[in-house]
């Protein structure tokens, strides 16, 4: 295959590849070793970049970036115990950390630049010190050199070989071979770790203080995960955690509840317990749109209705019902009204099909947030205080524990958000078990049947209507339980919470925005997709009047080149991508590896 | 297999589908116009006919995918209701002429939606996992891999059945019908696309699902299939039946032959055209005399030749 020209190392700039491998190490090792210089001396620029050996902000994302592209770098010179780091690509994560390294860099060094010093004069350039110009010296040597590494995987013959579909080329990297099977033990070990990881990962990129870091952070990030991605570990890991699914949840469950022990700050902790409904709520509306093809439009007015009735029954003070509910009959009271709510806009919405289905849900997903409106005293009886909404409804008290002030726990200062948090995460618990085991069973495949072929699924005798209108009450009854949290998490409920578009995520666009983003039908996609939608517009205040446009334009750019979302079915992804079949292992490529890592260490 | 049970009752003589009277009309049209039929257990009973003559409108009838404007279908002595869902319940499976299968599902899921009205497992005997559901689960998986066995295919259990070949996923249909546990099979060209050792295959498959006990309507345009394989074949024309009887009855039947080709007109045109070309022919080339009197046979429709020819205009008309 790629040993018939081995004269012509297929690579984006003609050097010697021992030079240039030379020339990555010591260009990342630069970049290391330049954070731990001062970067400059105003300190009006947020983050201490000031202090020599001792990075801090934007430079220790540099340093992350720098170190991994070092990592990877030696890797390619198959050093022994660094060759687990790529069993698929080795010189295009090479290349991309580099490049991430660079552009990490560059941002900061550009919004330094661009910051004002405390007189309000732009200073330029004069700004940095050594330490920046030696890092971004580095990054830039780095990114240069790798960009003389041969490919990992020749050109595709189809794509016409400009300067752009080269470098694109040059990124690409062969599926690693399937790893050989580690004691199991070991294994979960390496779930665990990996979670610990991510739940890093994510934590960091809440507690980021300001907007120049937060972006900063996505950029090292988008780069890290891709180059991860190339060089086989991605798979390497989902492979591992599709094997040892129940391992897996338990990790998740495990990571997700250390969360709010790294959180000191409230308004951090309170992010995650919205992420936390924002993503419930997705996952109950996976199960209408994503498993039985049902295109919600009205879906978040299900959250409003187990919110508001939660906030009916919780004892506020301005409650229109006079009556305080112990929560659990709260929870049950929200979710029997959502589910009746669901049942009662189901049943003759259901009959409907694809487009229809969804201007009809749409309709009534306003009507219910009218309705609240109207229910005022004056313009109806008074149920809901109208556009004032439900205010001051007072915090839980379960078993003795308060959820309004904080707790000490094993030396961890538990905050009133992080309380919630815990308890959502019951909640989210409970729904992931609701779709998993919904979405395997009998009743399952009849959805996935009806989704794909209605016609076909009845006369498979399957009863449609009845089946559809079970998805639909099983997705309000989720979303009503989320909603009775969320009233008490938000102490208001308004009616305009419950919009079908707003610039605060849980509404039915953001929703529906979720569960494709993340990927249709999966038990992973809505969350993440969940995460991303809420996490990106809390921390970059200042795009808040861009934020629907940009949301806009994200969705365009996924649907065109990741169409099936970010975690892919596997169906979806043969749905999309048809590069044959998937399904059977792929035994071709480990020749085709090890003739890449062989041509590599030469 | 565990459908062998049912080869105890088949006394050929109880009729397991019967439909009397069945007319659909479509506002103005009549598609389907008092149409009788009858299968009796263990019966193969072939429906041809013309393209729009109603064939796939009677199925549609007697599924419950249409109700019926006149007419009723019972099947085993009672009278279906015009729901598809109940009437495969009831025991009627089915598949379509252009394939339907859930594509984005795997082989094995395809056929254990089909499992789904011999199963009872609710929902929430899935989220709590009551005793019987991993049970009942596991029985169904067995089941759906045996007939995945019987039909060839339990090797390809975990592709997508989109990415099964044309052939392969005409027989995934049929077993994700069997899957329902039938007593009657009704298939809608299972053999439209298919190349002549396909065919013979299937053939040999159809006779397998009647020795399970299981009695099969089926609809095609392929005659020799059709004639090889059918116990009684049923002529649909312009949604009226036309005859009804056993192979050489069908295919010795002038009206049958007129539908599919034309009546000749009076005096015969054909004739004289045949005349016209015997006496060019013969003028061209001695040896083409043999090919000239062939042609004049064909105006007097003798019924063996004109299977393939048939077929073959059929095909241009389908394409």
């Amino acid at each position: 295959m790629t040993t018939t020209t081995p004269a012509a190392p297929s690579a984006l700039l003609p050097l010697p590849t021992t030079a240039a491998r030379a020339a990555t190490t010591t260009g990342a090792a630069l970049a290391l070793i330049g954070t731990f210089l001062a970067w400059t001396y105003t300190d009006t620029f947020p983050g201490d970049l000031t202090v020599t050996g001792y990075p801090g902000g934007l430079q220790v994302l540099t340093l992350i970036s720098a170190a991994l592209t070092l990592l990877f770098a030696l890797s390619g010179y198959g050093i022994k115990g660094l060759r687990w780091l790529t069993p698929g690509g080795t010189n295009s994560p090479t290349r991309l950390l580099a490049l991430g390294t660079l552009v990490t860099t560059l941002y900061t060094v550009i919004a330094v630049i661009v910051t004002k010093d405390d007189n309000g004069n732009l200073l330029g350039l004069i700004e940095l010190e050594p330490g920046a110009w030696t890092s971004l010296a580095g990054a830039i040597v780095a990114t240069v050199a790798s960009l003389g590494l041969p490919n990992d995987q020749p050109l595709d013959d189809t794509t016409t070989p400009n300067a752009l579909n080269r470098f694109l080329g040059s990124l690409r990297a062969p599926a690693p071979a399937r790893a050989k099977a580690l004691p199991s033990w070991a294994e979960i070990l390496i779930i665990a770790g990996a979670f610990g990881v991510a739940l890093e990962v994510f934590t960091y990129g809440i507690d980021t203080e300001y907007a120049e870091l937060f972006i900063g952070y996505v950029i090292a990030v988008a780069f890290g995960f891709t180059a991860l991605t190339r060089a086989g570990l991605i798979a390497r890991i989902t492979a591992l955690t599709s094997k040892h699914r129940n391992v897996t949840l338990c990790a998740a469950l495990v990571a997700a509840f250390c969360f709010p022990f790294t959180q000191q700050n409230e308004e951090y902790a309170l992010i995650g317990a919205n992420i936390l409904i924002f993503a419930t709520v997705a996952l109950g509306l996976n199960v209408v749109v994503g498993l039985a093809g049902l295109l919600d439009l009205g879906y978040v007015a299900f959250l409003g209705v187990g919110a508001y009735a939660a906030a009916l029954v919780s004892g506020s003070p301005l409650s229109p019902v006079g009556v305080q509910f112990p929560f659990w009959a709260a929870v049950l009271t929200g979710a029997a009204a959502s589910l009746v709510f669901g049942v009662v806009i189901g049943a003759p919405t259901l009959r409907l099909r694809g487009d229809y289905l969804a201007i009809v849900t749409l309709g009534f997903g306003e009507i219910f947030r009218l309705t609240v409106n109207a229910l005022n005293g004056v313009s109806g009886p008074d149920l809901t205080n109208g556009s004032q909404g439900i205010p001051s409804i007072p915090d839980l008290k379960l078993l003795g524990f308060d959820f309004g002030i904080s707790h000490d726990i094993g030396g961890f200062t538990l905050g009133r958000s992080a309380n919630y948090y815990l308890l959502m995460l019951v909640f989210t618990a409970v729904v992931v078990l609701v779709f998993r085991r919904s979405g395997e069973s009998r009743i399952g495949r009849a959805w996935v049947a009806i989704r794909e072929d209605e016609t076909a699924a009845t006369a498979m005798g399957i009863n449609a209507f009845r089946l559809k209108l079970l998805a639909f009450a099983l997705g309000a009854t989720l979303a009503g339980l989320a909603g009775t949290v969320q009233a008490h998490v938000s102490y208001t409920v308004t009616p305009e919470q419950y919009q079908f578009a707003g610039s605060v995520p849980p509404n039915s666009a953001f929703l529906l925005a979720a569960v494709i983003l993340g990927g249709m039908g999966t038990l992973s996609g809505p969350l993440v997709g969940a995460a991303l939608l809420y996490l990106i517009p809390a921390k970059l205040q200042f795009m808040q009047d861009y934020q629907l446009f940009l949301f806009g334009i994200a969705l365009i750019l996924l649907m065109r080149f990741r169409p099936e979302g970010l975690v892919a079915d596997r169906r979806k992804q043969l749905e999309f991508h048809e590069t044959g079949q998937l399904d059977v292992p792929p035994d071709t490529p480990l020749t085709d590896t090890a003739a890449g890592t062989t041509k590599a260490g030469a | 297999m565990t459908t062998m049970t049912k080869t105890d009752t088949p006394t050929t003589g109880t009729t397991v589908l019967d439909a009397s009277g069945v007319t659909m009309r479509f506002g103005g049209l009549t598609a389907v116009r008092g149409v009788d039929l009858t299968v009796n257990a263990g019966e193969i009973v072939g429906l041809i006919g013309p393209n729009g003559a109603g064939k796939t409108t009677f199925f549609n009838c007697l599924t419950g995918l249409y109700v019926p404007t006149e007419g009723k279908v019972s099947y085993k002595g009672t009278v279906l209701p015009p729901k598809p869902h109940l009437v495969t319940q009831a025991g009627i499976a089915r598949t379509f002429q252009n394939i339907r299968l859930f594509a984005n599902m795997t082989v094995l899921e395809n056929v254990l939606v089909g499992r789904h009205t011999r199963t009872k497992e609710g929902l929430w005997s899935a989220l709590l996992r009551l005793p019987g559901y991993k049970k009942a689960e596991n029985a169904s998986r067995e089941r759906c891999m045996e007939l995945l066995e019987f039909i060839g295919l339990a090797d390809k259990a975990d592709h997508l059945a989109r990415n099964l070949p044309y052939g392969d996923q005409r027989k995934l249909e049929i077993a994700r019908a069997l899957a329902s546990d039938p007593g009657l099979l009704l298939l809608d060209e299972p053999t439209a696309g298919m190349n002549p050792q396909e065919t013979r295959v299937t053939e040999e498959l159809i006779f397998a699902i009647r020795d399970q006990g299981i009695a099969v309507l089926v609809i095609e345009h392929d005659m020799r299939f059709i004639f090889n394989l059918c116990d009684r074949v049923a002529v649909l024309v312009q949604g009226e039946k036309l005859v009804e009887g056993t192979a050489p009855v069908v295919q010795g039947d002038e009206r049958v032959v007129a539908a599919y080709l034309g009546t000749p007109f009076e005096g015969a045109p054909g004739a004289e055209e045949a005349a016209e070309v015997e006496a060019a022919e013969a003028s061209a080339a001695s040896t083409g005399k043999a090919d000239a009197t062939a042609t004049a046979d064909k105006a007097q429709a003798p019924a063996t030749t004109d299977d393939t020819d048939t077929t073959r205009t059929e095909e241009e008309d389908t394409r």
